[in-house]
Protein backbone atom coordinates (compact mmCIF):
# COMPACT_ATOMS: atom_id res chain seq x y z
CA UNK A 1 0.00 0.00 0.00
CA UNK A 2 1.40 3.50 -0.73
CA UNK A 3 2.02 6.31 1.47
CA UNK A 4 -0.64 8.01 0.86
CA UNK A 5 -5.14 6.60 -0.04
CA UNK A 6 -8.12 7.60 -0.12
CA UNK A 7 -9.86 6.19 2.87
CA UNK A 8 -13.71 7.19 2.15
CA UNK A 9 -15.96 8.79 -0.15
CA UNK A 10 -19.45 9.50 -0.56
CA UNK A 11 -21.80 11.31 -2.22
CA UNK A 12 -24.20 13.95 -1.01
CA UNK A 13 -28.09 13.73 -2.20
CA UNK A 14 -27.93 14.15 -5.80
CA UNK A 15 -30.60 15.51 -8.51
CA UNK A 16 -32.80 18.09 -7.68
CA UNK A 17 -32.32 18.57 -3.73
CA UNK A 18 -34.94 20.43 -2.29
CA UNK A 19 -34.81 19.51 1.49
CA UNK A 20 -31.01 20.02 2.50
CA UNK A 21 -28.61 23.18 2.08
CA UNK A 22 -25.72 22.91 0.66
CA UNK A 23 -23.33 23.12 3.93
CA UNK A 24 -26.17 20.16 4.95
CA UNK A 25 -25.15 18.55 1.95
CA UNK A 26 -21.81 18.36 2.95
CA UNK A 27 -22.51 17.76 5.63
CA UNK A 28 -23.86 14.76 5.24
CA UNK A 29 -21.00 13.30 2.66
CA UNK A 30 -18.68 14.08 5.31
CA UNK A 31 -20.11 12.13 7.48
CA UNK A 32 -20.53 9.54 5.47
CA UNK A 33 -16.84 9.24 4.04
CA UNK A 34 -15.10 9.73 7.30
CA UNK A 35 -17.43 6.60 8.77
CA UNK A 36 -16.18 4.16 5.81
CA UNK A 37 -12.47 6.10 7.09
CA UNK A 38 -13.18 4.87 10.50
CA UNK A 39 -11.84 8.41 11.48
CA UNK A 40 -13.58 10.50 13.96
CA UNK A 41 -15.08 14.09 12.52
CA UNK A 42 -13.20 15.77 15.50
CA UNK A 43 -9.81 13.97 14.12
CA UNK A 44 -9.98 15.75 10.57
CA UNK A 45 -7.37 18.25 10.31
CA UNK A 46 -7.11 19.23 6.70
CA UNK A 47 -9.93 21.12 4.94
CA UNK A 48 -9.69 21.40 0.86
CA UNK A 49 -13.31 23.08 -0.33
CA UNK A 50 -13.94 25.27 -2.87
CA UNK A 51 -17.26 27.45 -4.27
CA UNK A 52 -18.58 28.12 -1.20
CA UNK A 53 -18.89 31.85 -1.31
CA UNK A 54 -16.40 34.16 0.80
CA UNK A 55 -13.71 32.16 2.88
CA UNK A 56 -15.51 28.87 2.15
CA UNK A 57 -13.25 26.71 4.15
CA UNK A 58 -13.29 28.97 7.35
CA UNK A 59 -17.39 29.01 7.22
CA UNK A 60 -17.06 25.12 6.25
CA UNK A 61 -15.02 24.23 9.28
CA UNK A 62 -17.51 25.99 11.36
CA UNK A 63 -20.96 24.48 10.06
CA UNK A 64 -18.64 21.08 10.51
CA UNK A 65 -16.89 21.95 13.92
CA UNK A 66 -13.35 21.51 12.49
CA UNK A 67 -10.74 23.83 13.24
CA UNK A 68 -7.70 22.55 10.96
CA UNK A 69 -4.04 23.11 11.18
CA UNK A 70 -4.33 22.88 6.95
CA UNK A 71 -7.45 24.63 4.75
CA UNK A 72 -6.80 25.23 0.81
CA UNK A 73 -9.66 26.92 -0.83
CA UNK A 74 -7.31 27.18 -3.91
CA UNK A 75 -9.95 28.44 -7.08
CA UNK A 76 -9.41 25.76 -9.81
CA UNK A 77 -12.55 25.52 -11.33
CA UNK A 78 -14.33 22.30 -11.72
CA UNK A 79 -11.21 20.43 -11.69
CA UNK A 80 -10.26 21.38 -8.07
CA UNK A 81 -10.86 18.49 -6.14
CA UNK A 82 -8.58 16.27 -8.18
CA UNK A 83 -5.69 18.81 -7.64
CA UNK A 84 -6.77 18.86 -4.30
CA UNK A 85 -5.57 15.19 -3.87
CA UNK A 86 -2.14 16.42 -4.63
CA UNK A 87 -2.54 19.89 -2.33
CA UNK A 88 -3.75 17.09 0.36
CA UNK A 89 -0.32 14.87 -0.14
CA UNK A 90 1.90 17.29 0.02
CA UNK A 91 0.46 19.17 3.45
CA UNK A 92 0.23 15.43 4.61
CA UNK A 93 3.83 14.97 3.53
CA UNK A 94 5.18 18.16 5.04
CA UNK A 95 3.30 17.54 8.36
CA UNK A 96 0.76 20.18 8.39
CA UNK A 97 -2.05 17.53 8.78
CA UNK A 98 -2.88 13.94 8.30
CA UNK A 99 -6.56 13.58 8.01
CA UNK A 100 -7.89 15.45 4.98
CA UNK A 101 -11.47 16.33 3.83
CA UNK A 102 -11.91 17.46 0.92
CA UNK A 103 -15.86 18.29 -0.07
CA UNK A 104 -18.11 20.01 -2.45
CA UNK A 105 -22.34 21.01 -2.79
CA UNK A 106 -24.01 22.85 -4.75
CA UNK A 107 -28.06 23.64 -5.44
CA UNK A 108 -26.91 25.48 -8.31
CA UNK A 109 -30.21 23.91 -10.35
CA UNK A 110 -32.87 24.45 -7.34
CA UNK A 111 -31.19 27.86 -6.72
CA UNK A 112 -30.79 28.38 -10.44
CA UNK A 113 -27.48 29.64 -10.07
CA UNK A 114 -26.40 29.53 -13.49
CA UNK A 115 -29.20 31.82 -14.79
CA UNK A 116 -27.33 34.02 -17.30
CA UNK A 117 -27.72 37.01 -15.46
CA UNK A 118 -25.12 35.24 -12.65
CA UNK A 119 -22.99 33.93 -15.36
CA UNK A 120 -22.72 36.88 -18.01
CA UNK A 121 -22.16 39.38 -14.72
CA UNK A 122 -20.38 41.79 -16.25
CA UNK A 123 -16.56 41.86 -15.72
CA UNK A 124 -14.58 44.77 -13.96
CA UNK A 125 -14.17 47.25 -16.95
CA UNK A 126 -10.89 47.39 -16.38
CA UNK A 127 -10.08 43.33 -16.62
CA UNK A 128 -8.14 41.87 -19.58
CA UNK A 129 -11.62 40.09 -19.78
CA UNK A 130 -13.84 43.02 -20.07
CA UNK A 131 -11.80 44.59 -22.40
CA UNK A 132 -9.99 42.14 -24.79
CA UNK A 133 -13.36 39.44 -24.60
CA UNK A 134 -16.32 40.23 -23.52
CA UNK A 135 -16.96 42.46 -26.43
CA UNK A 136 -17.31 39.68 -28.82
CA UNK A 137 -20.08 38.34 -26.67
CA UNK A 138 -18.95 34.64 -26.34
CA UNK A 139 -20.76 33.07 -23.95
CA UNK A 140 -18.79 31.27 -20.70
CA UNK A 141 -18.06 28.85 -20.24
CA UNK A 142 -19.60 27.08 -23.37
CA UNK A 143 -18.12 29.39 -26.25
CA UNK A 144 -14.84 28.89 -25.11
CA UNK A 145 -15.22 25.01 -25.58
CA UNK A 146 -17.42 25.56 -28.98
CA UNK A 147 -13.59 27.37 -30.21
CA UNK A 148 -11.79 24.24 -29.13
CA UNK A 149 -14.09 22.28 -30.77
CA UNK A 150 -14.31 23.97 -33.97
CA UNK A 151 -10.77 24.44 -34.45
CA UNK A 152 -9.96 20.38 -33.50
CA UNK A 153 -13.14 19.67 -36.32
CA UNK A 154 -10.81 21.65 -38.80
CA UNK A 155 -7.31 20.48 -37.67
CA UNK A 156 -8.40 16.82 -36.90
CA UNK A 157 -11.26 15.97 -39.15
CA UNK A 158 -13.36 15.28 -35.88
CA UNK A 159 -17.12 14.87 -36.49
CA UNK A 160 -20.28 15.90 -35.45
CA UNK A 161 -20.96 12.17 -35.08
CA UNK A 162 -17.88 11.35 -33.05
CA UNK A 163 -18.63 14.36 -30.80
CA UNK A 164 -22.34 12.26 -30.08
CA UNK A 165 -20.73 9.42 -29.56
CA UNK A 166 -19.38 10.76 -26.34
CA UNK A 167 -22.52 11.79 -24.93
CA UNK A 168 -23.82 8.16 -26.17
CA UNK A 169 -20.81 6.28 -24.15
CA UNK A 170 -22.04 7.99 -21.43
CA UNK A 171 -25.49 7.52 -21.49
CA UNK A 172 -24.68 4.05 -21.89
CA UNK A 173 -22.94 3.72 -18.44
CA UNK A 174 -25.04 6.21 -16.88
CA UNK A 175 -28.40 3.45 -17.64
CA UNK A 176 -26.66 1.21 -15.80
CA UNK A 177 -26.15 3.73 -12.72
CA UNK A 178 -29.67 4.25 -10.81
CA UNK A 179 -28.44 7.27 -9.53
CA UNK A 180 -27.89 9.02 -12.93
CA UNK A 181 -29.89 11.92 -13.54
CA UNK A 182 -30.49 11.32 -17.38
CA UNK A 183 -30.75 7.12 -18.19
CA UNK A 184 -33.21 7.00 -21.00
CA UNK A 185 -31.72 5.51 -24.25
CA UNK A 186 -29.50 7.77 -26.37
CA UNK A 187 -28.15 7.65 -30.12
CA UNK A 188 -26.05 9.90 -31.98
CA UNK A 189 -29.13 10.61 -34.58
CA UNK A 190 -30.90 12.06 -30.89
CA UNK A 191 -27.60 14.05 -30.16
CA UNK A 192 -27.52 15.46 -33.60
CA UNK A 193 -30.59 16.19 -33.70
CA UNK A 194 -30.93 18.78 -30.53
CA UNK A 195 -30.66 22.25 -30.26
CA UNK A 196 -27.32 23.74 -31.91
CA UNK A 197 -26.33 26.29 -28.83
CA UNK A 198 -22.84 27.65 -29.74
CA UNK A 199 -20.96 26.88 -32.80
CA UNK A 200 -20.75 23.18 -33.77
CA UNK A 201 -22.28 22.39 -29.71
CA UNK A 202 -25.44 21.24 -29.52
CA UNK A 203 -27.96 20.87 -26.30
CA UNK A 204 -26.64 17.48 -25.66
CA UNK A 205 -22.96 17.71 -26.22
CA UNK A 206 -23.77 19.83 -22.89
CA UNK A 207 -23.85 18.54 -19.17
CA UNK A 208 -27.01 18.69 -17.75
CA UNK A 209 -27.47 21.54 -14.79
CA UNK A 210 -27.82 19.48 -11.30
CA UNK A 211 -27.92 19.63 -7.67
CA UNK A 212 -24.96 17.89 -5.74
CA UNK A 213 -21.68 17.09 -4.04
CA UNK A 214 -19.46 14.73 -2.27
CA UNK A 215 -16.73 14.17 0.28
CA UNK A 216 -13.29 12.63 0.25
CA UNK A 217 -10.81 11.65 2.92
CA UNK A 218 -7.21 11.38 2.14
CA UNK A 219 -4.84 10.14 4.64
CA UNK A 220 -1.80 8.07 5.33
CA UNK A 221 -2.34 4.47 4.91
CA UNK A 222 -1.35 3.96 8.58
CA UNK A 223 -3.96 6.15 9.96
CA UNK A 224 -6.56 4.22 7.21
CA UNK A 225 -6.15 0.89 8.95
CA UNK A 226 -9.35 1.28 10.67
CA UNK A 227 -11.26 1.64 7.40
CA UNK A 228 -14.05 0.10 6.85
CA UNK A 229 -13.72 -0.90 3.43
CA UNK A 230 -10.58 -0.94 1.71
CA UNK A 231 -8.63 2.22 1.03
CA UNK A 232 -7.42 3.08 -2.42
CA UNK A 233 -3.84 4.10 -3.29
CA UNK A 234 -2.77 7.42 -4.51
CA UNK A 235 0.16 6.61 -6.61
CA UNK A 236 0.96 10.03 -8.23
CA UNK A 237 -0.37 13.52 -9.54
CA UNK A 238 -0.09 16.06 -11.66
CA UNK A 239 -1.33 19.81 -12.00
CA UNK A 240 -1.10 22.53 -14.41
CA UNK A 241 -3.07 25.48 -16.05
CA UNK A 242 -2.63 27.06 -19.73
CA UNK A 243 -4.58 30.50 -20.38
CA UNK A 244 -7.60 32.18 -19.43
CA UNK A 245 -8.54 34.34 -22.36
CA UNK A 246 -8.53 31.90 -25.59
CA UNK A 247 -7.04 34.26 -27.98
CA UNK A 248 -3.43 33.54 -25.29
CA UNK A 249 -3.37 29.97 -25.91
CA UNK A 250 -1.45 29.05 -29.01
CA UNK A 251 -2.44 25.16 -29.58
CA UNK A 252 -6.49 25.36 -27.95
CA UNK A 253 -6.60 21.69 -28.69
CA UNK A 254 -4.38 20.71 -26.93
CA UNK A 255 -4.94 20.97 -22.75
CA UNK A 256 -3.10 21.38 -19.33
CA UNK A 257 -3.43 17.59 -19.34
CA UNK A 258 -0.40 17.11 -20.78
CA UNK A 259 1.89 17.98 -18.33
CA UNK A 260 -0.34 16.89 -15.19
CA UNK A 261 -0.84 14.11 -16.77
CA UNK A 262 3.10 13.25 -17.58
CA UNK A 263 3.92 14.33 -13.93
CA UNK A 264 1.28 11.71 -12.48
CA UNK A 265 2.47 8.89 -14.82
CA UNK A 266 6.21 9.45 -13.93
CA UNK A 267 5.45 9.63 -10.37
CA UNK A 268 3.30 6.41 -10.82
CA UNK A 269 6.14 4.68 -12.62
CA UNK A 270 3.10 4.06 -15.39
CA UNK A 271 1.80 4.93 -18.76
CA UNK A 272 -1.25 4.74 -20.21
CA UNK A 273 -0.85 1.65 -21.14
CA UNK A 274 -1.31 0.58 -17.71
CA UNK A 275 -4.50 2.04 -17.12
CA UNK A 276 -7.53 -0.16 -16.37
CA UNK A 277 -10.02 2.33 -16.08
CA UNK A 278 -10.34 6.41 -17.11
CA UNK A 279 -12.61 8.93 -15.61
CA UNK A 280 -12.16 12.38 -17.86
CA UNK A 281 -14.59 15.47 -16.98
CA UNK A 282 -16.78 15.82 -19.59
CA UNK A 283 -18.65 19.37 -19.14
CA UNK A 284 -18.94 18.92 -23.08
CA UNK A 285 -17.89 16.21 -25.18
CA UNK A 286 -14.97 17.45 -26.59
CA UNK A 287 -13.28 17.16 -23.36
CA UNK A 288 -12.88 13.31 -22.91
CA UNK A 289 -11.78 13.64 -26.76
CA UNK A 290 -9.03 15.96 -25.91
CA UNK A 291 -8.35 14.08 -22.65
CA UNK A 292 -7.94 10.99 -24.25
CA UNK A 293 -5.27 12.51 -26.75
CA UNK A 294 -3.29 14.92 -24.36
CA UNK A 295 -3.05 11.81 -21.58
CA UNK A 296 -1.55 9.59 -24.20
CA UNK A 297 -4.81 6.53 -25.12
CA UNK A 298 -4.05 7.66 -28.48
CA UNK A 299 -2.75 9.60 -30.90
CA UNK A 300 -3.40 13.64 -31.30
CA UNK A 301 -6.47 14.34 -32.87
CA UNK A 302 -7.75 10.16 -33.02
CA UNK A 303 -9.77 10.90 -30.01
CA UNK A 304 -13.19 11.18 -31.49
CA UNK A 305 -12.77 7.75 -33.68
CA UNK A 306 -11.84 5.99 -30.30
CA UNK A 307 -15.04 7.25 -28.98
CA UNK A 308 -17.13 6.19 -31.55
CA UNK A 309 -15.68 2.83 -32.00
CA UNK A 310 -16.29 1.93 -28.40
CA UNK A 311 -13.32 1.63 -27.21
CA UNK A 312 -14.69 3.33 -23.99
CA UNK A 313 -18.06 1.90 -23.76
CA UNK A 314 -19.03 -1.14 -21.54
CA UNK A 315 -17.32 -3.96 -22.47
CA UNK A 316 -14.83 -1.45 -24.24
CA UNK A 317 -11.11 -2.02 -23.92
CA UNK A 318 -10.74 1.18 -21.82
CA UNK A 319 -14.18 2.00 -19.51
CA UNK A 320 -14.07 5.20 -19.43
CA UNK A 321 -17.05 7.67 -17.92
CA UNK A 322 -18.28 4.71 -15.43
CA UNK A 323 -20.79 6.51 -13.45
CA UNK A 324 -22.34 8.43 -17.05
CA UNK A 325 -20.01 11.00 -16.68
CA UNK A 326 -20.71 14.72 -16.24
CA UNK A 327 -23.10 14.80 -19.68
CA UNK A 328 -25.58 12.14 -18.02
CA UNK A 329 -24.62 11.17 -14.03
CA UNK A 330 -24.86 14.77 -12.63
CA UNK A 331 -22.74 18.10 -12.77
CA UNK A 332 -23.51 20.66 -10.03
CA UNK A 333 -21.12 23.19 -11.63
CA UNK A 334 -18.37 21.25 -10.72
CA UNK A 335 -17.52 18.07 -11.22
CA UNK A 336 -14.43 17.02 -10.42
CA UNK A 337 -15.00 15.28 -7.10
CA UNK A 338 -17.34 12.84 -8.67
CA UNK A 339 -14.42 11.18 -11.19
CA UNK A 340 -12.61 10.57 -7.72
CA UNK A 341 -15.46 8.81 -5.95
CA UNK A 342 -16.84 6.56 -9.38
CA UNK A 343 -12.42 5.92 -9.85
CA UNK A 344 -12.70 4.45 -5.86
CA UNK A 345 -15.63 2.22 -6.09
CA UNK A 346 -14.86 0.61 -9.13
CA UNK A 347 -11.32 -0.17 -7.52
CA UNK A 348 -13.07 -1.62 -4.36
CA UNK A 349 -15.49 -3.19 -7.01
CA UNK A 350 -18.38 -1.95 -5.68
CA UNK A 351 -20.11 -0.23 -8.47
CA UNK A 352 -23.09 -2.45 -9.02
CA UNK A 353 -24.27 -3.30 -12.47
CA UNK A 354 -21.51 -0.60 -13.80
CA UNK A 355 -18.79 -2.43 -12.34
CA UNK A 356 -15.99 -3.06 -14.36
CA UNK A 357 -15.69 -6.69 -14.91
CA UNK A 358 -12.71 -7.74 -13.37
CA UNK A 359 -12.64 -5.09 -11.07
CA UNK A 360 -9.60 -2.44 -12.38
CA UNK A 361 -6.65 -2.02 -10.34
CA UNK A 362 -5.39 1.44 -11.86
CA UNK A 363 -7.85 4.13 -12.28
CA UNK A 364 -6.61 7.49 -14.13
CA UNK A 365 -8.68 10.62 -13.50
CA UNK A 366 -8.40 13.76 -15.43
CA UNK A 367 -10.07 16.92 -13.75
CA UNK A 368 -10.41 19.65 -16.04
CA UNK A 369 -10.94 23.53 -14.75
CA UNK A 370 -11.47 27.10 -15.59
CA UNK A 371 -12.43 27.71 -19.67
CA UNK A 372 -10.43 24.78 -21.02
CA UNK A 373 -7.63 26.35 -18.78
CA UNK A 374 -6.70 23.68 -15.67
CA UNK A 375 -5.76 20.09 -15.66
CA UNK A 376 -5.17 17.99 -12.35
CA UNK A 377 -4.43 13.91 -12.94
CA UNK A 378 -3.94 11.39 -10.33
CA UNK A 379 -3.47 7.69 -10.43
CA UNK A 380 -5.26 5.43 -8.30
CA UNK A 381 -4.66 2.07 -7.57
CA UNK A 382 -6.28 -1.21 -5.25
CA UNK A 383 -2.94 -2.96 -4.93
CA UNK B 1 -12.91 59.78 -29.57
CA UNK B 2 -13.69 57.67 -26.34
CA UNK B 3 -13.02 59.03 -23.20
CA UNK B 4 -10.29 56.14 -21.61
CA UNK B 5 -10.58 57.55 -18.06
CA UNK B 6 -13.04 54.75 -18.12
CA UNK B 7 -10.23 51.78 -19.01
CA UNK B 8 -8.83 52.04 -15.70
CA UNK B 9 -5.68 49.95 -16.99
CA UNK B 10 -2.31 51.78 -18.09
CA UNK B 11 -1.04 49.48 -19.48
CA UNK B 12 -3.77 49.21 -22.31
CA UNK B 13 -4.39 52.57 -22.39
CA UNK B 14 -2.39 53.12 -25.92
CA UNK B 15 -4.25 50.38 -27.05
CA UNK B 16 -7.29 52.26 -26.91
CA UNK B 17 -6.50 55.57 -27.41
CA UNK B 18 -5.41 54.65 -31.18
CA UNK B 19 -8.37 52.26 -31.53
CA UNK B 20 -10.94 55.38 -31.14
CA UNK B 21 -8.52 56.95 -33.68
CA UNK B 22 -9.57 53.75 -36.10
CA UNK B 23 -6.41 52.43 -36.07
CA UNK B 24 -5.46 48.87 -34.62
CA UNK B 25 -2.17 48.53 -32.61
CA UNK B 26 -0.20 45.86 -31.30
CA UNK B 27 2.76 46.10 -28.43
CA UNK B 28 6.39 45.47 -30.26
CA UNK B 29 9.42 44.35 -28.71
CA UNK B 30 12.64 46.04 -29.74
CA UNK B 31 14.66 43.98 -28.31
CA UNK B 32 13.74 40.41 -30.22
CA UNK B 33 10.76 41.90 -32.18
CA UNK B 34 8.31 40.11 -30.74
CA UNK B 35 4.39 41.26 -31.07
CA UNK B 36 2.10 40.71 -28.26
CA UNK B 37 -1.87 41.69 -26.90
CA UNK B 38 -2.83 42.09 -24.99
CA UNK B 39 -0.01 44.27 -23.82
CA UNK B 40 1.97 43.66 -20.84
CA UNK B 41 4.88 45.65 -19.23
CA UNK B 42 7.36 43.07 -20.40
CA UNK B 43 8.02 40.97 -23.78
CA UNK B 44 6.29 37.16 -23.27
CA UNK B 45 9.09 36.07 -25.76
CA UNK B 46 12.65 37.92 -24.43
CA UNK B 47 11.81 39.36 -21.10
CA UNK B 48 12.83 43.03 -21.89
CA UNK B 49 10.55 46.03 -21.36
CA UNK B 50 11.68 47.84 -24.30
CA UNK B 51 8.35 47.89 -25.92
CA UNK B 52 6.53 50.17 -28.55
CA UNK B 53 3.32 50.12 -30.00
CA UNK B 54 3.39 49.62 -33.96
CA UNK B 55 0.07 50.22 -36.15
CA UNK B 56 -1.30 47.04 -38.17
CA UNK B 57 -3.22 47.11 -41.13
CA UNK B 58 -5.37 44.46 -39.48
CA UNK B 59 -5.00 41.50 -41.86
CA UNK B 60 -5.46 38.45 -40.54
CA UNK B 61 -6.57 34.67 -40.41
CA UNK B 62 -9.74 32.75 -38.99
CA UNK B 63 -8.33 30.40 -36.72
CA UNK B 64 -11.42 29.62 -34.82
CA UNK B 65 -15.10 30.30 -35.50
CA UNK B 66 -18.19 29.89 -34.06
CA UNK B 67 -21.85 31.12 -34.24
CA UNK B 68 -23.81 31.64 -31.01
CA UNK B 69 -26.94 30.84 -30.82
CA UNK B 70 -27.87 31.93 -27.19
CA UNK B 71 -28.70 34.69 -25.88
CA UNK B 72 -25.72 36.69 -24.46
CA UNK B 73 -26.40 40.63 -24.30
CA UNK B 74 -29.66 42.50 -24.90
CA UNK B 75 -27.15 44.24 -27.57
CA UNK B 76 -26.14 41.28 -29.38
CA UNK B 77 -29.36 39.33 -30.66
CA UNK B 78 -28.59 35.73 -31.80
CA UNK B 79 -27.08 34.24 -34.12
CA UNK B 80 -24.17 36.06 -34.36
CA UNK B 81 -20.50 34.73 -35.07
CA UNK B 82 -17.77 35.10 -33.51
CA UNK B 83 -14.13 34.39 -34.36
CA UNK B 84 -10.57 33.91 -32.84
CA UNK B 85 -8.54 36.02 -35.66
CA UNK B 86 -4.26 35.32 -35.53
CA UNK B 87 -3.42 38.82 -37.07
CA UNK B 88 -0.17 38.62 -39.57
CA UNK B 89 1.91 39.81 -36.73
CA UNK B 90 1.11 37.44 -34.85
CA UNK B 91 -1.27 37.94 -32.06
CA UNK B 92 -4.58 36.66 -31.53
CA UNK B 93 -7.84 38.61 -31.01
CA UNK B 94 -11.32 37.49 -30.34
CA UNK B 95 -14.17 40.03 -32.16
CA UNK B 96 -16.94 39.48 -34.63
CA UNK B 97 -16.80 37.72 -37.85
CA UNK B 98 -18.99 37.54 -40.92
CA UNK B 99 -21.56 35.34 -40.45
CA UNK B 100 -20.50 32.85 -43.44
CA UNK B 101 -16.87 32.82 -42.07
CA UNK B 102 -14.88 29.60 -41.75
CA UNK B 103 -11.26 28.59 -40.62
CA UNK B 104 -8.81 29.88 -42.54
CA UNK B 105 -10.69 32.84 -44.30
CA UNK B 106 -8.65 36.34 -44.71
CA UNK B 107 -10.18 38.75 -42.75
CA UNK B 108 -9.07 42.43 -41.83
CA UNK B 109 -10.12 44.48 -38.60
CA UNK B 110 -12.69 47.42 -38.23
CA UNK B 111 -12.99 49.81 -35.57
CA UNK B 112 -16.88 51.31 -35.08
CA UNK B 113 -17.59 53.51 -32.58
CA UNK B 114 -18.91 52.30 -29.26
CA UNK B 115 -22.52 54.00 -28.06
CA UNK B 116 -22.55 57.03 -26.04
CA UNK B 117 -19.06 57.20 -25.19
CA UNK B 118 -18.38 53.33 -24.67
CA UNK B 119 -15.20 51.79 -26.04
CA UNK B 120 -14.79 50.93 -30.04
CA UNK B 121 -16.18 47.74 -31.21
CA UNK B 122 -13.47 45.36 -33.11
CA UNK B 123 -15.21 43.47 -35.96
CA UNK B 124 -13.52 41.65 -38.47
CA UNK B 125 -14.59 42.09 -42.47
CA UNK B 126 -13.38 40.09 -45.48
CA UNK B 127 -10.45 40.62 -46.09
CA UNK B 128 -10.07 43.57 -49.11
CA UNK B 129 -13.25 45.65 -47.80
CA UNK B 130 -10.87 47.78 -45.60
CA UNK B 131 -11.64 50.93 -47.54
CA UNK B 132 -15.52 50.66 -46.54
CA UNK B 133 -14.18 49.82 -42.77
CA UNK B 134 -12.41 53.24 -43.19
CA UNK B 135 -15.74 54.97 -44.31
CA UNK B 136 -17.28 53.62 -41.35
CA UNK B 137 -15.37 55.06 -38.70
CA UNK B 138 -14.87 58.63 -39.74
Amino acid sequence: MPEFCIAGVAESPLGHVTDQSEPSMIALAAMAALDEAGIARTEVDGLFVNYLGEEGSVQLGEYLGIEPSHADSSDLGGGSWVGFIGHAMAAIAAGQCEVALLAYASRQRTLRKRSRAHVLAPPPPESITAQFDQPAGVPVPIGHFALVTARHMYEYGTTEEQLASVAVTGREWARLNPKAWRRDPLTVADVLASDRICGPIKKLDCCPITDGGGAIVVTTAERARAAKRPPVGIRGWGESHTHWHPHQRRDITSTAAVRSGRQAYEMAGIGPEDVDIFQPYDAFTITPILQLEDLGFCEKGAGGEMFAQGHLRPGGKLPAMTSGGGLSYTHPGAFGIFLVIEAVRQLRGEAGDRQVNPAPKTALVNGIGGLCSYSSTVVLTND
Amino acid sequence: MTDNDDILDPTTAAFWTAAADGKLVVQRCAACGHSQLYPRPFCLACDSTDLTWAETPGLGTVYSCVTVHLPVRADLPPPYSVGLVELDEGPRLLAAVPDDAAIGDRVAARWQPGDGGARPVLSFAPAGSLADAAEVVS
